[in-house]
């Protein structure tokens, strides 16, 4: 039981590992998954948001810890 | 088709090295302290393990509709591409210790010696040849699945993947040491790059983008990470060095 434990908590890890930076990259996939879906914006513009979304979140994460 | 085949088979390969590295690290400790029968038989449990893992859920992704696939295998490896990319930016500018082969070496062994004279130490040390097999095997099995389902690349994927492990193996039983010399956080940058680019251009995919190129968007991606990521290194190194000056 407990291998399987560290089994499950070693895939969560694979993709959480600083929370907030996680719930950032979930939130932007949201928000731009929202826009394309709901609001008809176009795909290609979805991708880009995401692309530039991600940098957005990474530079700000690095700084945080940076600092 | 090509670029993709390329970028696939690199990134199974780089990701897949640097995860067999650190199991070959705690095997190679098992081997050397209670001797290569339980260092063996864990790996052999572990890989046999993988392989049930394998083939249970391989089958079920292909019951799934592709750009559901498409968006799913986007977002986990934006999430896993991300995390390597910060962590990596992070030990370059020593914010983080960086991952030591060495170190983690000598820890396991002096742990593994401590257990000698327990009469169960055999099984303890096949276990933890079994524990680091499919830990660092299931990341190995997501990568390949993340970066070659999506365009039914899994063959070659898994040949990268095989391919690091040949490679780890054969450097591992030539130089009978730990592969500490191997600069794992260059590696982890790199894939963390690729893996974020493979997350975001099929993240898109799943939305319905139609990428201008098609799957040469996906080095332009990796590109425009690349100068970004090494832009940020340097402002973040350059936030740091005056505070560690004074």
């Amino acid at each position: 039981m407990n291998m399987l434990k560290t089994i499950l908590e070693e895939v969560l890890g694979l993709f959480v590992d600083d929370g907030v930076l996680a719930l950032l990259c979930v939130v932007l996939i949201a928000v731009v998954s929202g826009a394309v879906l709901l609001l008809g914006l176009p795909g290609l513009w979805g991708g880009a948001l995401l692309l530039v979304g991600c940098i957005a979140i990474l530079a700000w994460s690095v700084a945080r810890a940076a600092k | 088709m090509t670029a993709t085949i390329i970028s696939t088979v690199s990134a199974a390969f780089l990701a897949s090295f640097v995860e067999v590295v650190e199991a070959f690290t705690i095997v190679l400790a098992v081997g050397l302290t209670h001797g290569w029968r339980p260092a063996f038989i864990g790996t052999a449990l572990g890989l046999l393990l993988l392989v049930v893992l394998v083939l249970i859920f391989g089958p079920l992704l292909a019951l799934i509709p592709i750009h559901i696939v498409q968006f799913v295998v986007g977002v986990l490896l934006v999430l896993f591409g991300m995390r390597w990319l910060r962590k990596a930016i992070l030990r370059s500018i020593g914010v983080i210790a960086l991952h030591d082969e060495a170190k983690a070496f000598a820890k396991e062994t002096a742990a593994l010696e401590r257990q000698k004279a327990d009469r169960r130490a055999d099984y303890v040390a096949g276990l933890a040849a079994f524990k680091a097999v499919v830990l660092e095997g299931v990341e190995v099995i997501f990568i390949v699945i993340a970066v070659g389902t999506t365009q039914g690349l899994t063959l070659y994927a898994g040949l990268g993947a095989l391919a690091a492990v040949v490679v780890v193996l054969g450097i591992g039983i030539a130089v009978h040491k730990p592969l500490s010399r191997v600069p794992e956080n260059t590696l982890k940058f790199v894939v963390g790059l690729m893996l974020t680019s493979f997350g975001i251009f099929w993240t898109g995919e799943g939305l319905g983008a139609d990428w201008p190129g098609a799957d040469l968007a996906l080095l332009a991606i990796f590109a425009v990470l690349v100068v970004v990521s090494l832009a940020i290194r340097q402002w973040a190194g350059s936030m740091r060095t005056p505070r560690a000056a004074s």
